[in-house]
Protein backbone atom coordinates (compact mmCIF):
# COMPACT_ATOMS: atom_id res chain seq x y z
CA UNK A 1 0.00 0.00 0.00
CA UNK A 2 1.34 3.27 -0.90
CA UNK A 3 -0.70 7.30 0.01
CA UNK A 4 0.33 9.12 -3.23
CA UNK A 5 -1.77 12.68 -4.27
CA UNK A 6 -2.66 12.26 -8.09
CA UNK A 7 -3.84 14.77 -10.31
CA UNK A 8 -6.55 14.31 -12.57
CA UNK A 9 -5.67 14.60 -16.26
CA UNK A 10 -8.95 14.20 -17.97
CA UNK A 11 -12.54 12.54 -16.82
CA UNK A 12 -15.27 12.00 -19.75
CA UNK A 13 -18.32 9.28 -19.99
CA UNK A 14 -17.54 6.32 -22.16
CA UNK A 15 -20.80 5.19 -22.17
CA UNK A 16 -24.25 5.17 -20.24
CA UNK A 17 -23.40 6.69 -16.64
CA UNK A 18 -19.60 5.12 -16.86
CA UNK A 19 -16.29 7.23 -16.86
CA UNK A 20 -13.21 6.84 -17.71
CA UNK A 21 -11.07 8.92 -15.58
CA UNK A 22 -7.23 9.28 -16.49
CA UNK A 23 -4.44 10.75 -13.81
CA UNK A 24 -1.07 11.08 -13.13
CA UNK A 25 1.21 10.33 -10.10
CA UNK A 26 3.14 6.89 -9.24
CA UNK A 27 1.94 4.53 -9.86
CA UNK A 28 4.73 2.10 -8.67
CA UNK A 29 3.83 -1.21 -6.68
CA UNK A 30 0.23 -1.02 -9.10
CA UNK A 31 -0.34 -4.36 -10.20
CA UNK A 32 -3.64 -5.80 -12.93
CA UNK A 33 -6.49 -6.88 -10.32
CA UNK A 34 -5.60 -4.36 -7.93
CA UNK A 35 -7.61 -1.38 -6.58
CA UNK A 36 -6.84 2.42 -5.62
CA UNK A 37 -9.19 3.78 -3.08
CA UNK A 38 -9.93 7.15 -3.32
CA UNK A 39 -10.61 10.03 -0.61
CA UNK A 40 -13.01 12.29 -1.94
CA UNK A 41 -14.00 15.81 -0.37
CA UNK A 42 -17.08 15.80 1.65
CA UNK A 43 -17.64 12.15 1.88
CA UNK A 44 -16.46 9.83 4.79
CA UNK A 45 -14.91 6.66 3.66
CA UNK A 46 -13.07 6.44 0.24
CA UNK A 47 -14.27 4.61 -2.87
CA UNK A 48 -12.52 1.79 -4.13
CA UNK A 49 -12.22 1.38 -7.90
CA UNK A 50 -10.52 -1.36 -9.50
CA UNK A 51 -7.58 -0.52 -11.95
CA UNK A 52 -8.01 -0.46 -15.43
CA UNK A 53 -4.36 0.61 -16.63
CA UNK A 54 -1.23 2.14 -15.83
CA UNK A 55 1.77 2.79 -16.79
CA UNK A 56 4.94 5.00 -15.17
CA UNK A 57 3.42 7.96 -13.80
CA UNK A 58 -0.14 7.33 -15.49
CA UNK A 59 -3.06 5.27 -13.85
CA UNK A 60 -6.78 5.10 -15.58
CA UNK A 61 -10.15 4.21 -13.93
CA UNK A 62 -13.10 3.37 -15.43
CA UNK A 63 -16.20 3.74 -13.14
CA UNK A 64 -19.80 3.58 -13.02
CA UNK A 65 -21.84 6.40 -11.31
CA UNK A 66 -23.80 4.44 -8.57
CA UNK A 67 -24.22 6.67 -5.86
CA UNK A 68 -23.58 10.05 -4.87
CA UNK A 69 -19.78 9.53 -4.08
CA UNK A 70 -19.25 7.99 -8.20
CA UNK A 71 -21.87 10.99 -8.91
CA UNK A 72 -19.27 13.46 -7.40
CA UNK A 73 -16.12 11.84 -8.97
CA UNK A 74 -18.12 12.46 -12.38
CA UNK A 75 -17.98 15.98 -11.48
CA UNK A 76 -14.27 16.29 -10.99
CA UNK A 77 -12.62 18.28 -13.59
CA UNK A 78 -9.01 18.14 -15.28
CA UNK A 79 -6.03 19.46 -12.31
CA UNK A 80 -8.17 18.69 -9.32
CA UNK A 81 -5.92 16.81 -6.86
CA UNK A 82 -6.59 13.43 -5.27
CA UNK A 83 -5.57 11.15 -2.60
CA UNK A 84 -5.24 7.75 -3.30
CA UNK A 85 -4.34 4.40 -1.68
CA UNK A 86 -2.73 2.18 -4.37
CA UNK A 87 -1.23 -0.94 -4.47
CA UNK A 88 -4.38 -2.52 -2.73
CA UNK A 89 -5.40 -5.82 -3.21
CA UNK A 90 -3.56 -9.11 -3.93
CA UNK A 91 -4.64 -8.50 -7.72
CA UNK A 92 -3.99 -11.74 -10.22
CA UNK A 93 -1.62 -14.19 -10.64
CA UNK A 94 -0.32 -15.03 -14.34
CA UNK A 95 1.79 -17.94 -13.67
CA UNK A 96 -1.03 -20.37 -14.07
CA UNK A 97 -2.52 -19.34 -16.96
CA UNK A 98 -1.51 -20.97 -19.90
CA UNK A 99 -1.13 -20.63 -23.35
CA UNK A 100 -4.71 -19.01 -23.92
CA UNK A 101 -6.15 -17.30 -21.14
CA UNK A 102 -9.89 -16.47 -21.28
CA UNK A 103 -10.82 -12.86 -19.43
CA UNK A 104 -14.42 -12.30 -19.31
CA UNK A 105 -15.58 -9.20 -17.85
CA UNK A 106 -19.02 -7.87 -16.78
CA UNK A 107 -20.34 -4.19 -16.78
CA UNK A 108 -17.99 -2.74 -14.24
CA UNK A 109 -15.83 -5.78 -14.02
CA UNK A 110 -14.62 -5.16 -17.60
CA UNK A 111 -11.54 -2.53 -16.48
CA UNK A 112 -9.53 -4.52 -14.40
CA UNK A 113 -9.40 -7.05 -17.62
CA UNK A 114 -7.59 -4.75 -19.62
CA UNK A 115 -4.60 -4.18 -17.33
CA UNK A 116 -4.72 -8.03 -17.29
CA UNK A 117 -4.65 -8.56 -21.16
CA UNK A 118 -1.99 -6.12 -21.22
CA UNK A 119 0.08 -8.38 -18.36
CA UNK A 120 -0.80 -11.44 -20.04
CA UNK A 121 0.48 -10.33 -23.87
CA UNK A 122 3.42 -9.15 -22.66
CA UNK A 123 4.15 -12.55 -21.21
CA UNK A 124 3.57 -14.30 -24.43
CA UNK A 125 0.42 -15.60 -24.20
CA UNK A 126 -2.59 -15.43 -26.51
CA UNK A 127 -5.53 -14.34 -24.28
CA UNK A 128 -9.15 -14.52 -25.65
CA UNK A 129 -11.62 -11.81 -23.92
CA UNK A 130 -15.03 -11.64 -23.30
CA UNK A 131 -17.07 -8.74 -21.99
CA UNK A 132 -20.41 -9.01 -21.03
CA UNK A 133 -23.21 -5.53 -20.71
CA UNK A 134 -26.82 -5.29 -20.63
CA UNK A 135 -27.09 -3.06 -23.58
CA UNK A 136 -25.56 -1.78 -26.90
CA UNK A 137 -25.41 1.82 -24.69
CA UNK A 138 -23.52 0.56 -22.01
CA UNK A 139 -20.79 -1.17 -24.25
CA UNK A 140 -17.15 0.45 -23.64
CA UNK A 141 -13.56 -0.65 -24.74
CA UNK A 142 -14.46 -2.94 -27.45
CA UNK A 143 -12.09 -0.93 -29.39
CA UNK A 144 -9.83 -0.98 -26.81
CA UNK A 145 -9.45 -4.22 -26.40
CA UNK A 146 -9.87 -5.27 -29.88
CA UNK A 147 -6.53 -3.36 -30.42
CA UNK A 148 -4.97 -5.88 -28.36
CA UNK A 149 -6.76 -8.82 -28.85
CA UNK A 150 -8.30 -9.84 -31.78
CA UNK A 151 -10.93 -12.33 -30.57
CA UNK A 152 -12.48 -10.50 -28.68
CA UNK A 153 -16.44 -11.10 -28.13
CA UNK A 154 -19.15 -8.71 -26.74
CA UNK A 155 -22.49 -9.80 -25.25
CA UNK A 156 -25.56 -8.10 -24.82
CA UNK A 157 -28.05 -9.27 -22.12
CA UNK A 158 -31.20 -7.66 -24.55
CA UNK A 159 -28.83 -8.38 -27.77
CA UNK A 160 -28.91 -5.07 -28.88
CA UNK A 161 -25.31 -5.39 -29.59
CA UNK A 162 -22.67 -7.83 -30.69
CA UNK A 163 -24.10 -11.82 -28.99
CA UNK A 164 -27.36 -11.52 -27.63
CA UNK A 165 -26.98 -13.19 -24.37
CA UNK A 166 -24.41 -13.66 -21.27
CA UNK A 167 -21.27 -14.18 -20.74
CA UNK A 168 -21.63 -17.93 -20.38
CA UNK A 169 -22.79 -17.92 -23.78
CA UNK A 170 -20.28 -16.62 -25.22
CA UNK A 171 -17.81 -19.02 -23.82
CA UNK A 172 -18.76 -21.95 -25.53
CA UNK A 173 -16.66 -20.53 -28.82
CA UNK A 174 -13.86 -20.68 -27.25
CA UNK A 175 -11.54 -23.31 -26.07
CA UNK A 176 -9.40 -21.98 -22.89
CA UNK A 177 -6.38 -22.87 -20.82
CA UNK A 178 -7.23 -21.04 -17.95
CA UNK A 179 -9.83 -18.02 -17.47
CA UNK A 180 -9.97 -14.23 -15.62
CA UNK A 181 -13.32 -13.26 -14.51
CA UNK A 182 -14.46 -9.70 -12.57
CA UNK A 183 -18.26 -8.69 -12.62
CA UNK A 184 -21.10 -8.67 -10.99
CA UNK A 185 -21.83 -11.96 -8.30
CA UNK A 186 -24.34 -13.68 -10.42
CA UNK A 187 -21.79 -13.37 -13.23
CA UNK A 188 -19.49 -14.91 -11.48
CA UNK A 189 -21.33 -17.81 -10.09
CA UNK A 190 -22.62 -18.49 -13.82
CA UNK A 191 -19.04 -18.49 -14.88
CA UNK A 192 -18.54 -20.59 -12.11
CA UNK A 193 -20.63 -23.24 -13.22
CA UNK A 194 -19.87 -23.32 -16.90
CA UNK A 195 -16.15 -22.57 -16.57
CA UNK A 196 -14.08 -26.08 -17.69
CA UNK A 197 -10.63 -25.37 -16.62
CA UNK A 198 -9.29 -23.26 -13.03
CA UNK A 199 -9.42 -19.77 -12.78
CA UNK A 200 -9.10 -16.72 -10.96
CA UNK A 201 -12.35 -14.33 -9.57
CA UNK A 202 -12.21 -10.81 -8.27
CA UNK A 203 -15.43 -10.26 -5.94
CA UNK A 204 -16.64 -6.84 -4.55
CA UNK A 205 -17.77 -5.85 -1.15
CA UNK A 206 -18.60 -2.27 0.79
CA UNK A 207 -15.20 -1.99 2.24
CA UNK A 208 -14.60 0.11 5.74
CA UNK A 209 -10.47 0.62 5.17
CA UNK A 210 -9.76 -1.29 1.86
CA UNK A 211 -5.92 -2.28 3.23
CA UNK A 212 -6.88 -5.07 6.02
CA UNK A 213 -7.10 -3.23 9.05
CA UNK A 214 -11.34 -3.13 9.89
CA UNK A 215 -12.70 -6.56 9.01
CA UNK A 216 -15.64 -5.10 7.03
CA UNK A 217 -15.13 -7.33 4.07
CA UNK A 218 -15.01 -10.49 5.34
CA UNK A 219 -15.81 -13.72 3.25
CA UNK A 220 -15.79 -17.60 3.78
CA UNK A 221 -12.95 -19.67 1.77
CA UNK A 222 -12.75 -23.21 1.86
CA UNK A 223 -9.37 -22.37 3.06
CA UNK A 224 -10.54 -20.04 5.66
CA UNK A 225 -12.03 -16.35 6.29
CA UNK A 226 -10.88 -13.53 4.16
CA UNK A 227 -10.72 -10.36 3.62
CA UNK A 228 -11.98 -9.39 0.20
CA UNK A 229 -9.86 -5.83 0.35
CA UNK A 230 -6.37 -7.67 1.67
CA UNK A 231 -6.50 -10.80 0.54
CA UNK A 232 -8.41 -10.50 -1.86
CA UNK A 233 -10.38 -9.35 -4.71
CA UNK A 234 -9.38 -12.42 -6.06
CA UNK A 235 -9.92 -15.56 -5.16
CA UNK A 236 -9.17 -18.72 -6.86
CA UNK A 237 -12.15 -20.81 -8.17
CA UNK A 238 -10.99 -24.05 -6.04
CA UNK A 239 -11.10 -21.77 -2.54
CA UNK A 240 -14.35 -20.25 -3.60
CA UNK A 241 -17.42 -20.78 -1.46
CA UNK A 242 -20.82 -19.63 -2.57
CA UNK B 1 10.77 21.27 24.60
CA UNK B 2 7.00 19.75 25.70
CA UNK B 3 6.06 16.64 27.65
CA UNK B 4 3.96 14.37 25.77
CA UNK B 5 3.76 11.54 28.36
CA UNK B 6 1.17 10.29 30.31
CA UNK B 7 0.25 7.56 32.85
CA UNK B 8 -2.44 4.76 33.22
CA UNK B 9 -2.24 2.93 36.14
CA UNK B 10 1.55 3.15 36.39
CA UNK B 11 2.16 2.55 32.72
CA UNK B 12 3.86 5.81 31.23
CA UNK B 13 3.07 5.74 27.74
CA UNK B 14 4.99 8.42 25.39
CA UNK B 15 2.04 10.15 24.59
CA UNK B 16 -1.84 9.48 24.98
CA UNK B 17 -2.53 8.42 21.22
CA UNK B 18 -3.45 4.66 21.21
CA UNK B 19 -5.42 3.39 17.77
CA UNK B 20 -8.53 1.80 19.21
CA UNK B 21 -9.54 -1.87 18.91
CA UNK B 22 -10.97 -2.72 15.72
CA UNK B 23 -9.63 -0.16 13.50
CA UNK B 24 -5.82 -1.34 13.56
CA UNK B 25 -6.02 -5.20 13.71
CA UNK B 26 -3.07 -6.20 14.92
CA UNK B 27 -1.10 -3.53 13.76
CA UNK B 28 0.85 -4.96 11.04
CA UNK B 29 -0.98 -3.37 8.21
CA UNK B 30 -0.06 -0.03 9.49
CA UNK B 31 3.51 -1.33 10.43
CA UNK B 32 4.26 -1.52 6.43
CA UNK B 33 3.15 1.79 6.18
CA UNK B 34 5.16 3.96 8.98
CA UNK B 35 6.89 2.39 12.56
CA UNK B 36 3.87 2.06 14.58
CA UNK B 37 6.27 2.38 18.04
CA UNK B 38 5.71 5.95 17.59
CA UNK B 39 2.34 5.76 19.10
CA UNK B 40 0.99 6.04 23.05
CA UNK B 41 0.04 2.08 22.59
CA UNK B 42 -2.64 0.39 20.71
CA UNK B 43 -5.89 -1.51 21.36
CA UNK B 44 -5.40 -5.03 19.55
CA UNK B 45 -8.67 -6.49 17.41
CA UNK B 46 -11.60 -7.43 20.22
CA UNK B 47 -10.68 -10.87 21.19
CA UNK B 48 -13.25 -13.68 22.18
CA UNK B 49 -12.24 -17.14 23.61
CA UNK B 50 -13.99 -18.97 20.34
CA UNK B 51 -12.78 -17.81 16.46
CA UNK B 52 -15.60 -16.00 15.34
CA UNK B 53 -16.54 -15.05 11.78
CA UNK B 54 -18.59 -12.18 12.51
CA UNK B 55 -21.83 -10.65 10.94
CA UNK B 56 -22.65 -11.47 7.10
CA UNK B 57 -22.31 -8.71 4.61
CA UNK B 58 -22.29 -6.03 3.97
CA UNK B 59 -21.19 -4.74 7.36
CA UNK B 60 -20.42 -0.66 6.24
CA UNK B 61 -22.33 2.04 6.04
CA UNK B 62 -20.85 5.78 5.44
CA UNK B 63 -22.94 8.50 6.92
CA UNK B 64 -22.08 12.17 7.56
CA UNK B 65 -19.16 12.74 8.77
CA UNK B 66 -19.18 9.15 9.87
CA UNK B 67 -19.80 4.93 9.66
CA UNK B 68 -21.88 2.28 10.44
CA UNK B 69 -19.99 -0.97 11.26
CA UNK B 70 -21.21 -4.17 11.90
CA UNK B 71 -17.94 -6.55 11.79
CA UNK B 72 -19.62 -8.81 14.70
CA UNK B 73 -16.20 -9.12 16.59
CA UNK B 74 -14.60 -11.02 14.06
CA UNK B 75 -11.49 -12.88 15.91
CA UNK B 76 -9.85 -15.62 15.34
CA UNK B 77 -10.38 -16.58 18.70
CA UNK B 78 -7.71 -16.64 22.00
CA UNK B 79 -5.32 -19.46 21.63
CA UNK B 80 -4.42 -18.27 17.81
CA UNK B 81 -3.97 -14.53 18.95
CA UNK B 82 -1.93 -15.66 21.89
CA UNK B 83 -0.04 -18.09 19.77
CA UNK B 84 0.37 -16.46 16.73
CA UNK B 85 -0.78 -12.74 16.57
CA UNK B 86 0.99 -11.43 19.30
CA UNK B 87 4.32 -13.09 18.15
CA UNK B 88 3.93 -11.48 15.28
CA UNK B 89 3.00 -7.86 16.81
CA UNK B 90 5.76 -8.16 19.03
CA UNK B 91 8.48 -8.35 16.05
CA UNK B 92 6.79 -4.67 14.72
CA UNK B 93 5.36 -2.72 18.37
CA UNK B 94 7.90 -2.76 21.34
CA UNK B 95 5.54 -1.23 23.83
CA UNK B 96 2.94 -2.80 25.76
CA UNK B 97 -0.56 -3.15 23.96
CA UNK B 98 -3.97 -2.99 25.14
CA UNK B 99 -5.53 -6.47 25.33
CA UNK B 100 -9.11 -6.30 23.90
CA UNK B 101 -11.17 -8.98 25.52
CA UNK B 102 -15.06 -9.26 24.63
CA UNK B 103 -17.07 -12.47 25.92
CA UNK B 104 -20.39 -13.82 25.78
CA UNK B 105 -21.01 -14.36 29.63
CA UNK B 106 -19.03 -13.78 32.60
CA UNK B 107 -17.04 -17.11 32.99
CA UNK B 108 -15.82 -16.38 29.54
CA UNK B 109 -14.42 -12.64 29.85
CA UNK B 110 -12.62 -14.22 33.07
CA UNK B 111 -11.07 -16.99 31.18
CA UNK B 112 -9.98 -14.77 28.25
CA UNK B 113 -8.62 -11.77 30.66
CA UNK B 114 -6.97 -14.41 32.91
CA UNK B 115 -5.19 -15.83 29.94
CA UNK B 116 -4.47 -12.58 28.05
CA UNK B 117 -2.98 -11.32 31.97
CA UNK B 118 -0.30 -13.70 31.43
CA UNK B 119 1.08 -12.56 28.23
CA UNK B 120 4.14 -10.40 28.19
CA UNK B 121 4.06 -7.11 26.08
CA UNK B 122 0.53 -6.61 27.44
CA UNK B 123 0.21 -3.55 29.67
CA UNK B 124 -4.06 -2.81 29.67
CA UNK B 125 -6.60 -5.01 29.62
CA UNK B 126 -9.40 -3.56 27.81
CA UNK B 127 -12.76 -5.28 28.39
CA UNK B 128 -15.30 -4.42 25.92
CA UNK B 129 -18.55 -4.98 27.57
CA UNK B 130 -20.48 -2.26 25.02
CA UNK B 131 -19.99 -4.27 21.42
CA UNK B 132 -23.51 -3.36 20.10
CA UNK B 133 -22.76 -5.94 17.13
CA UNK B 134 -23.16 -9.01 18.72
CA UNK B 135 -26.63 -10.77 19.51
CA UNK B 136 -25.92 -12.01 23.13
CA UNK B 137 -23.48 -11.09 25.35
CA UNK B 138 -21.20 -8.27 24.09
CA UNK B 139 -23.08 -4.75 24.87
CA UNK B 140 -25.96 -5.91 27.66
CA UNK B 141 -23.51 -6.51 29.91
CA UNK B 142 -22.34 -3.05 29.67
CA UNK B 143 -26.03 -1.10 29.98
CA UNK B 144 -26.65 -2.19 33.41
CA UNK B 145 -24.52 -1.36 36.86
CA UNK B 146 -25.10 -5.02 38.00
CA UNK B 147 -23.95 -6.78 35.06
CA UNK B 148 -21.03 -4.08 34.32
CA UNK B 149 -20.10 -4.83 37.80
CA UNK B 150 -20.22 -8.81 37.93
CA UNK B 151 -17.68 -8.62 34.73
CA UNK B 152 -15.75 -6.29 36.35
CA UNK B 153 -14.75 -8.34 39.42
CA UNK B 154 -14.60 -11.73 37.84
CA UNK B 155 -12.30 -9.76 35.53
CA UNK B 156 -10.46 -8.66 38.67
CA UNK B 157 -10.10 -11.74 40.51
CA UNK B 158 -8.19 -13.64 37.83
CA UNK B 159 -5.76 -10.56 36.23
CA UNK B 160 -2.81 -8.43 37.50
CA UNK B 161 -2.80 -5.78 35.18
CA UNK B 162 -4.49 -2.85 34.72
CA UNK B 163 -8.54 -3.32 33.78
CA UNK B 164 -9.98 -1.09 31.48
CA UNK B 165 -13.69 -1.12 31.50
CA UNK B 166 -15.00 -0.65 27.86
CA UNK B 167 -18.48 1.21 28.08
CA UNK B 168 -21.44 1.49 25.54
CA UNK B 169 -22.90 5.13 25.03
CA UNK B 170 -26.19 3.40 24.54
CA UNK B 171 -27.11 3.97 27.81
CA UNK B 172 -29.18 6.30 30.54
CA UNK B 173 -26.82 7.26 32.71
CA UNK B 174 -23.46 6.24 31.88
CA UNK B 175 -22.33 8.02 35.11
CA UNK B 176 -23.62 4.69 37.32
CA UNK B 177 -22.02 2.61 35.09
CA UNK B 178 -19.11 3.88 35.24
CA UNK B 179 -19.40 4.41 39.04
CA UNK B 180 -20.34 0.50 39.32
CA UNK B 181 -17.08 -0.78 37.43
CA UNK B 182 -14.97 1.36 40.02
CA UNK B 183 -16.45 0.12 42.99
CA UNK B 184 -16.22 -3.16 41.73
CA UNK B 185 -12.00 -2.77 41.29
CA UNK B 186 -11.83 -1.32 37.27
CA UNK B 187 -8.80 0.22 37.54
CA UNK B 188 -9.97 2.63 34.52
CA UNK B 189 -12.79 3.81 32.04
CA UNK B 190 -12.68 3.59 28.37
CA UNK B 191 -15.37 4.81 26.39
CA UNK B 192 -17.50 5.37 24.21
CA UNK B 193 -17.97 2.18 22.08
CA UNK B 194 -19.85 2.94 18.84
CA UNK B 195 -23.41 4.31 19.15
CA UNK B 196 -26.10 2.06 17.46
CA UNK B 197 -27.53 3.33 14.14
CA UNK B 198 -29.05 2.28 10.65
CA UNK B 199 -29.24 3.61 6.99
CA UNK B 200 -31.31 2.27 4.59
CA UNK B 201 -30.78 2.03 1.14
CA UNK B 202 -33.43 3.78 -0.91
CA UNK B 203 -33.57 1.55 -4.11
CA UNK B 204 -33.76 -1.68 -2.46
CA UNK B 205 -35.97 -0.41 0.46
CA UNK B 206 -33.84 -2.21 3.00
CA UNK B 207 -31.17 -1.72 5.50
CA UNK B 208 -27.66 -0.95 4.04
CA UNK B 209 -26.19 -3.65 6.63
CA UNK B 210 -26.96 -7.48 6.66
CA UNK B 211 -27.84 -6.89 10.75
CA UNK B 212 -29.54 -4.33 10.26
CA UNK B 213 -28.20 -1.93 12.87
CA UNK B 214 -24.78 -1.08 13.11
CA UNK B 215 -22.07 1.31 15.55
CA UNK B 216 -21.73 4.51 14.46
CA UNK B 217 -18.54 5.89 14.73
CA UNK B 218 -16.22 9.15 13.41
CA UNK B 219 -16.41 12.45 13.88
CA UNK B 220 -20.31 12.94 13.89
CA UNK B 221 -20.02 11.09 17.57
CA UNK B 222 -17.17 13.28 19.21
CA UNK B 223 -19.88 15.44 20.81
CA UNK B 224 -21.42 12.99 21.94
CA UNK B 225 -17.73 11.51 23.59
CA UNK B 226 -16.82 14.13 24.99
CA UNK B 227 -19.81 14.68 26.67
CA UNK B 228 -19.71 11.51 28.05
CA UNK B 229 -16.36 11.71 29.16
CA UNK B 230 -17.03 14.30 30.89
CA UNK B 231 -19.95 13.40 32.77
CA UNK B 232 -18.05 9.88 33.87
CA UNK B 233 -14.92 12.46 34.89
CA UNK B 234 -17.02 13.87 37.36
CA UNK B 235 -18.33 10.74 38.45
CA UNK B 236 -15.31 8.38 38.95
CA UNK B 237 -11.80 8.95 40.37
CA UNK B 238 -9.85 6.18 38.15
CA UNK B 239 -8.61 6.92 34.97
CA UNK B 240 -10.59 7.37 31.17
CA UNK B 241 -9.39 6.33 28.11
CA UNK B 242 -11.82 8.89 25.93
CA UNK B 243 -12.73 8.05 22.12
CA UNK B 244 -15.36 8.69 20.01
CA UNK B 245 -14.77 10.77 16.76
CA UNK B 246 -10.92 11.64 17.53
CA UNK B 247 -9.18 12.83 14.24
CA UNK B 248 -6.77 15.56 15.16
CA UNK B 249 -4.38 16.62 18.01
CA UNK B 250 -6.85 18.92 18.48
CA UNK B 251 -9.62 16.68 19.40
CA UNK B 252 -7.15 14.79 21.83
CA UNK B 253 -6.29 18.00 23.61
CA UNK B 254 -10.24 18.45 23.87
CA UNK B 255 -10.66 15.02 25.45
CA UNK B 256 -8.23 15.29 27.83
CA UNK B 257 -9.66 18.82 28.56
CA UNK B 258 -12.97 17.13 29.45
CA UNK B 259 -11.31 14.74 31.52
CA UNK B 260 -9.37 11.72 29.60
CA UNK B 261 -5.68 10.90 30.64
CA UNK B 262 -5.05 8.99 27.16
CA UNK B 263 -7.46 8.85 23.75
CA UNK B 264 -7.78 6.39 21.48
CA UNK B 265 -8.48 7.11 17.90
CA UNK B 266 -10.34 4.62 15.98
CA UNK B 267 -12.50 5.25 12.70
CA UNK B 268 -10.14 8.06 11.79
CA UNK B 269 -7.15 5.30 10.96
CA UNK B 270 -9.54 3.66 8.41
CA UNK B 271 -9.84 6.80 6.12
CA UNK B 272 -6.34 7.56 7.02
CA UNK B 273 -4.11 5.18 7.55
CA UNK B 274 -1.43 7.69 8.57
CA UNK B 275 -4.30 9.42 10.77
CA UNK B 276 -2.56 8.19 14.44
CA UNK B 277 1.11 9.05 12.79
CA UNK B 278 0.06 12.74 12.22
CA UNK B 279 -2.04 13.32 15.67
CA UNK B 280 1.57 12.07 17.65
CA UNK B 281 3.29 13.97 15.47
CA UNK B 282 0.95 17.58 15.41
CA UNK B 283 0.85 16.88 19.21
CA UNK B 284 3.60 18.75 20.38
CA UNK B 285 2.82 21.89 18.04
CA UNK B 286 -0.72 22.33 19.16
CA UNK B 287 0.26 22.17 22.85
CA UNK B 288 3.11 24.96 21.98
CA UNK B 289 0.27 26.80 20.44
CA UNK B 290 -1.80 26.57 23.45
CA UNK B 291 1.03 26.86 25.79
CA UNK B 292 0.67 23.65 27.26
CA UNK B 293 4.06 22.10 29.24
CA UNK B 294 3.13 19.05 30.69
CA UNK B 295 0.25 17.03 29.06
CA UNK B 296 -1.24 15.43 32.27
CA UNK B 297 -1.80 19.36 33.74
CA UNK B 298 -4.74 19.66 31.21
CA UNK B 299 -6.74 16.78 32.67
CA UNK B 300 -9.86 17.63 33.43
CA UNK B 301 -8.85 21.26 32.97
CA UNK B 302 -11.98 22.66 31.53
CA UNK B 303 -14.07 21.18 34.98
CA UNK B 304 -12.18 23.88 36.62
CA UNK B 305 -13.30 26.97 33.84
Amino acid sequence: MRNEVFTLRSNREIAKNTFEMTLSGDTSGIAPGQFVNIRLDGFYLRRPISVCDYSEGSLTLIYKVVGHGTEYMSSLTQGARLDLLTGLGNGYDTAPSGERPLLIGGGAGVPPMYALAKALISEGKMPTVILGFNSAGEVFYEDEFKALISDTYVTTADGSYGIRGFVTDAMDRVRYTYFYTCGPEPMLRAVYGKSVTSGQFSFEERMGCGFGACMGCTCRTKYGNKRVCKDGPVLTKEEIVW
Amino acid sequence: MVNTQVTLSGLTLDNPVIPASGTFGYGYEFAEIYDINCLGSFSFKGTTREPRFGNPPPRIAETASGMLNAVGLQNPGIDKVIGEELPKLRRVFHKPVVANISGFSVEEYAECCGRIDREEGVGIIEVNISCPNVHCGGMSFGTSPESAAEVTRAVKAVTTKPVYMKLSPNVTDIAAIARACEDAGADGISLINTLMGMRIDLKRRAPVIKNTTGGLSGPAVFPVALRMVWQVYNAVKIPIIGMGGVTTADDVIEMMLAGATAVEVGAANLVDPLASKKIVEELPHVMERLNIENLTDIIGGAHNG
